[in-house]
């Protein structure tokens, strides 16, 4: 894991420090949604031809709003071959029906990209969860050949199916880690967000991601929140889901409020974060739009010096896994790393290791 | 068994539990059943598993508004297809009961005559099988807690798990595993408001029963109707029990 605090000071720990890095008082928001398995095999009926079908977006996150998908198109083959090597879907139409195993969907609308379609599946609601749940397969890409089963992509806390792909900062979290919160004095909140797909396989439609996410906002996270803010302690996102909901939610005029919400807008450079101090997140290409998360928080200045620590190859990197920690910056970043100061982030960190 | 009664919804009862999450296994039988119907009738908004997927039609059918859900809790692969149903179906969830259980070898055997592979599948069904499934809808379940309200999972035991029933070995055995394993899961949850309970219903007049001890006098065993009751009023007494303090 690598720390980013407020003033730029870079950090290598053990994943396993997490817990030293957040204050008594602070809170930890992550998100909840359990991932659907979004990746459906079966053919276009009117050609016969195969094709794979993901699911990538809805409007809401009601359990009953299952009847309508954006979804991106691929040929034949399956997550072995990589996306941009993937045949091209058979050319559909409006109107044309997609059989995918039990389930039939018709195509409703073409969105501006031969590969990107709104499906309507035509079945009761409970069918098409148990057809999701049954036929589906997890979302999955070349890199991992064995075949990813949905407990794998569920986090410890997944609850409500939501996500098209697994919202992945929140495998950091485990039974133990929530306990070690509580005995340490860190509230835990969650909310839940339709974690998206991360690539089209076709440039062009990549440059649309993320699309248009539902998330909701219980209640008690909006409080905790409150209550955090109250006493200064520090809002810690895990995950840029997490950041995309709660910035959303808090750009709304009356501000942050619960409740169901479609998180429509790109968080980059220019965001003015409301809600989060921090992000907890995976380490990501620049270029790719949870990347462009991280811009909110520091200058590209900074997260260039942060993306060279990543690349050293350092000794420690492989036992400090891919997770950054990365605070709001308050003052102008500090190029490259500390050595040797002594100084400690806010929120008191014993024994951390200044890199050299 | 329970006469040919349509079902109906009593003029007073103990207690409402109007939409509240509740997810119940071997949902189609004995104890599942008459659970499934006496919170469906309280107002409850009930899911249920079992194997047969005509028996779970046919009880979805009865008990208009429940989902019926086909699938084997015994089967390490199905879990989290059926907890992805259980929270597809119900949008969250509130109490969990793993009911469905397996009897052991039939008829009963003393455990120098039990095949390994009936141990086996006593223990994928009465403790794997509670285990994995709980495990997946932990998420579920917490974000209930953490929203304030009670979180609850039931699993159905036995005193077979407490004393030394000749002929019981195989269920007594993964009865007494799955009775301490809520027993030490409730010990390392509480603090977040999730609580796991382990109930013993006492012997009752069900198929299973039937099938053990074929030649038991009906009139002795509790009907699963009264047990039912006895498992709501777990389910009341969580929700009224107030929170402990931050």
């Amino acid at each position: 894991m690598l720390v980013v605090d407020p003033r730029g000071h870079l950090y290598h720990a053990s994943r396993r420090r997490l817990i030293e890095y957040l204050a008594p008082g602070d809170l930890l928001v992550a998100n909840d949604a359990a991932t659907i398995p979004a990746s459906l095999s079966g053919y276009h009926e009117p050609t016969g031809d195969p094709l794979e079908v993901r699911l990538a977006g809805r409007t809401t996150l009601d359990t009953d709003d299952v009847r309508q998908f954006v979804a991106v198109l691929f040929g034949a083959g399956d997550h072995r071959m990589r996306t941009e090597d993937r045949p091209a879907p058979p050319h559909v139409g409006i109107g044309d029906v997609l059989r995918l195993g039990p389930l039939r969907a018709t195509v409703l609308r073409l969105l501006g990209h031969s590969r990107f379609v709104a499906l309507a599946f035509e079945a009761p609601v409970d069918r098409i969860w148990d057809a999701l749940a049954t036929h589906g397969k997890p979302i999955q890409y070349a890199h991992l050949v064995q075949p990813l089963r949905l407990q794998d992509v569920w986090t410890r806390i997944a609850a409500r199916p939501a996500a098209f792909e697994a919202p992945s900062a929140g495998f950091v979290l485990d039974w133990t880690l929530l306990r070690a919160l509580k005995n340490r004095g860190v509230l835990f909140a969650t909310l839940t967000h339709a974690a998206g797909i991360s690539s089209t396989g076709d440039h062009e439609l990549d440059q649309r991601l993320p699309f248009d996410e539902p998330y909701s906002i219980p209640e008690h996270a909006v409080q905790a929140i409150e209550e955090t803010q109250r006493r200064h302690g520090r809002i810690v996102a895990l995950g840029t889901t997490v950041i995309r909901a709660l910035e959303h939610s808090a750009s709304q005029p009356g501000g942050l409020s619960p409740g169901p919400g479609l998180a429509n807008q790109r968080i980059g450079p220019y965001t003015d974060l409301r809600v989060a101090d921090a992000i907890i997140t995976g380490t990501h290409e620049p270029g790719d739009s949870h990347y462009d998360v991280l811009r909110a928080f520091a200058d590209d200045h900074l997260l260039g010096g942060v993306s060279s620590a990543l690349e050293r190859g350092d000794y420690r990197s492989h036992e400090f896994g891919d997770t950054m920690f990365v605070f709001k910056q308050v003052a102008h970043s500090v190029v490259g790393v500390r050595q040797g100061e002594g100084h400690l982030p806010e929120g008191g960190i014993a024994g951390a290791e200044s890199t050299t | 068994m329970t006469p040919d009664i349509p079902p109906h919804r009593p003029f007073d009862s103990p207690t409402r539990l109007d939409g509240l999450r509740v997810a119940v296994t071997g949902g189609t039988s004995g104890l599942g059943r008459a659970l499934v119907e006496n919170l469906w009738q309280l107002g409850a908004r009930v899911a249920f598993v079992a194997r047969n997927a005509e028996r779970v039609n046919e009880v979805a059918g009865q008990f208009s508004g429940t989902h019926g859900i086909a699938g084997d809790v015994s089967r390490r692969e199905q879990t989290h297809a059926i907890a992805l149903r259980i929270t597809a179906a119900l949008g969250g969830l509130d109490v969990l009961i793993n009911n469905a259980s397996s009897v052991g070898p039939l008829p009963l055997a003393p455990l120098a005559d039990t095949a390994t592979e009936d141990l086996q599948t006593a223990f994928d069904t009465n403790v794997i099988g509670p285990f994995r499934l709980t495990q997946a809808l932990m998420g579920a379940l917490g974000a209930t807690a953490w929203q304030g309200r009670p979180a609850l999972v039931i699993n159905v035991s036995s005193d077979a798990g407490v004393e030394a029933y000749a002929g019981w070995g195989a269920y007594g055995a993964s009865k007494a595993a799955l009775s301490h394993m809520s027993r030490i899961w409730d010990e390392e949850v509480r603090a977040h408001r999730l609580r796991i309970h382990a109930f013993d219903p006492g012997d009752m007049n069900t198929p299973m029963h039937a099938a053990a001890v074929p030649d038991a006098d009906p009139s002795t065993l509790k009907s699963p109707a009264d047990a039912a009751r006895e498992v709501v009023a777990i389910i009341d007494n969580a929700r009224k029990t107030p929170a402990p303090v931050a």
